[in-house]
């Protein structure tokens, strides 16, 4: 049975940016990426592309990125189609600026009914970024659908979904009927590499764009419930006390008699 | 709506740690808001667990009882939840960001048709509104936001494990226990559990362990970890890891330490070969002393850290285990 599969990626801060190079505006509460660091596709949605890709690979379908934003570089954007997803649909529109999860998963929600005929919405686990872990949850919630958090591994069996859910000390194994919104955690595996074909096709491809508008919704359908009062980076008053030897191994041995000294071992 | 309830998690009969931080900080947080503090209690026979709520700080208890309730399940959980805040409309709801929370909090908050202060490590009443300010880390913790609410109740916050302190258990306190009846309808039940596999670790918890030894991309592989072993033994401690190791598959992600890892707070923190990215130090900030090992003066895990080594592991490494060893032994 061909599965159609929704994935839902943000486009978010390269969360690789060393800390000495993360910057704050305090004054407009944002943060200011780093210069010459292109932002990238959450890690967790990429995660989440390659499962639905392997759920395609292995039964048939289509598989959908949906991403909504402002600023949209459509390079890093492309990504998902590179790796092989069939479409790209993007949501942008200026009320978006400052939107919070419930407004995102609110205009997500109302993508995904205009999109339709889905089986499975993929999310990542949460996005790099805000780390909230909210919009999947709120997708569910609004289309009335069952959901799983922190998956490994998904899989079909007959009319019902089998999602291990990646757990700090082994799984659990859960079986759901479709369609389901599940979300996708590292523990899925290495998202495969886009081929130098798959980068030709997603060059060729022009993402579907829709607005507001588009969506029937209005700018108080995506109001924020929440507000930001503050954004700044938390300053450290920890010094470092460097341990030096002759050599490498003679630190190594200072660093002991240093610990055994402080009483801590 | 009024009133601050916790949403509690029972283990054991009791009411889980989590939940004991939250009456707490709900204790607190009442301090300025007057309105008693419930807890929502759920299960199958969650009796038992009312008085340990009540001796934790509750003044009140919402007693939900339902065989569906046994062990925790979304879909019948929601359900139940939805009911208990719509009869007792309370404005303010703290839940714990553990396993169950994270699953079930932005659900309920979205049925409920309101917001969430996610991942919050300090949670305040404005006196003038009465509404929630949440104080929370984003950005893999490189920031920290103070958030709020519009007007729209109730305020939901998230609440990260350990940032608060239990009460003392006093069992003089008294407080009111009242049964919410919910009809829950067992086709409600969508997501079935069919198996569990846990993957316990061997020797000294991750989690519990005073003294941990982590290692990092910088081993360049799984084979150092036997080193690690060797020096978290003659610690007494256990061994951690960055995410990097645990998608190379050098270690099992039981050993991840961070925030999408797990949370450790020991007296001792010993890092090698790690570059102490804000995402891995989110699950180390409760570490009393943190220790480097790093060939790279400029890595960030010596903003973080006491005491730093500036080397090659591979040399620091075994003249430490070695000095280690005769202190501990003699
Ligand atoms: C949303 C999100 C969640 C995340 N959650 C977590 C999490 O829970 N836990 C976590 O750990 N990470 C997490 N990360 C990843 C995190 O951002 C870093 O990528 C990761 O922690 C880096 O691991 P590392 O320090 O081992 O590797 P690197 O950053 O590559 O550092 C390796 C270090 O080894 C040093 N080194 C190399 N060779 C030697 C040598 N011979 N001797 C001494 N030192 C040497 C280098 O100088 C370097 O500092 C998360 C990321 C995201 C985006």
């Amino acid at each position: 049975m061909p599965i159609n599969i929704i994935v839902c990626v943000k486009q978010v801060v390269d969360p690789e940016t060393p800390a000495s190079a993360f910057k704050v505006d305090r004054e407009a509460k944002r943060v200011v990426p780093a210069s010459g660091v292109p932002p990238v596709v959450n890690g967790f949605d990429e995660n989440a592309v390659e499962l639905a890709l392997r759920l395609r690979d292995a039964h048939g379908g289509k598989v959908t990125a949906l991403s909504l934003g402002t600023d949209f570089v459509m390079d890093v954007m492309k990504k998902p189609l590179s790796m092989g997803a069939d479409d790209l649909v993007l949501l942008r529109d200026s009320s978006f600026s400052n939107i919070d999860s419930f407004g995102t998963a609110v205009a997500l929600a109302a993508a995904i009914r205009k999109i339709g005929n889905y089986d499975l919405i993929l999310c990542g686990r949460q996005a790099s970024d805000w780390d909230n872990a909210q919009v999947p949850l709120g997708l569910a919630e609004l289309l009335g659908l069952p959901s799983i958090t922190t998956a490994k591994s998904i899989q079909v069996r007959d009319k019902t979904l089998i999602v291990e859910r990646a757990l700090p000390d082994g799984y659990d194994v859960f079986e759901t009927p479709f369609p389901a919104v599940v979300t996708v955690s590292n523990e899925a595996g290495q998202p495969r590499y886009p081929t130098l074909r798959g980068i030709m096709m997603a060059s060729r491809k022009t993402p579907i764009t829709w607005g507001l508008s588009d969506l029937g919704l209005d700018a108080s359908a995506i109001a924020s419930k929440l507000s930001l009062l503050d954004l700044f980076i938390p300053v450290t008053q920890k010094q470092c006390e460097f341990i030096e030897g002759e050599n490498d191994a003679d630190a190594g041995r200072k660093l002991a008699l240093k610990l055994r000294e402080a009483k801590l071992i | 709506m009024s009133g601050l309830m916790v949403i509690g998690e029972i283990s054991d009969g009791k009411i889980s740690s989590s939940t004991c931080e939250l009456l707490n900080a709900g204790q607190m947080l009442d301090d300025t808001l007057k309105e008693g503090v419930v807890a929502a209690l759920l299960g199958s026979d969650p009796g038992k667990a009312t008085q340990d709520a009540i001796a934790h700080g509750a003044d009140k208890v919402y007693l939900v009882e339902d065989p569906l309730l046994k062990d925790y399940q979304i879909d019948a959980y929601l359900a139940a939840l939805e009911k208990v805040c719509k009869d007792t409309s309370p404005s303010i709801i703290l839940i714990a960001r553990t396993l169950i929370g994270r699953d079930i909090g932005p659900r309920l908050a979205f049925r409920l048709g309101v917001a969430v202060a996610q991942d919050c490590i300090e949670v305040k009443i404005d006196p003038n509104t009465k509404g929630l300010v949440g104080n929370r880390p984003v950005y893999g913790g490189n920031a920290m936001a103070a958030v709020t609410f519009t007007q729209l109740k109730p305020h939901i916050a998230i609440v990260r494990p350990k940032s608060y302190a239990a009460l003392e258990t006093d069992g003089s306190r008294k407080g009111e226990v009242v049964t919410i009846q919910v009809k829950l309808d067992p086709a409600l039940v969508k997501v079935k559990l069919i198996k569990s596999v846990k993957e316990p670790s061997e020797g000294v918890r991750l989690e519990d362990a005073q003294v941990v030894v982590s290692g990092g991309r910088g081993l360049g592989g799984p084979e150092p970890f036997k080193d690690l072993e060797v020096l978290a033994k003659l610690l007494k401690g256990a061994v951690g890891a960055s995410r990097a190791v645990c998608d190379a598959g050098w270690v099992d992600y039981s050993h991840q330490v961070g925030l999408t890892g797990k949370t450790i707070a020991p007296d001792l923190y010993i890092t090698v070969a790690i570059s102490g990215a804000s995402q891995h130090m989110a699950g180390c900030s409760g570490a009393k002393v943190v220790v480097a090992i790093n060939k790279d003066s400029s890595a960030n895990i010596f903003k973080e850290a006491r005491y730093g080594v500036v080397g090659d592991w591979n040399k620091v490494l075994p003249a430490f285990t070695e000095a280690v060893r005769e202190l501990t032994q003699s």
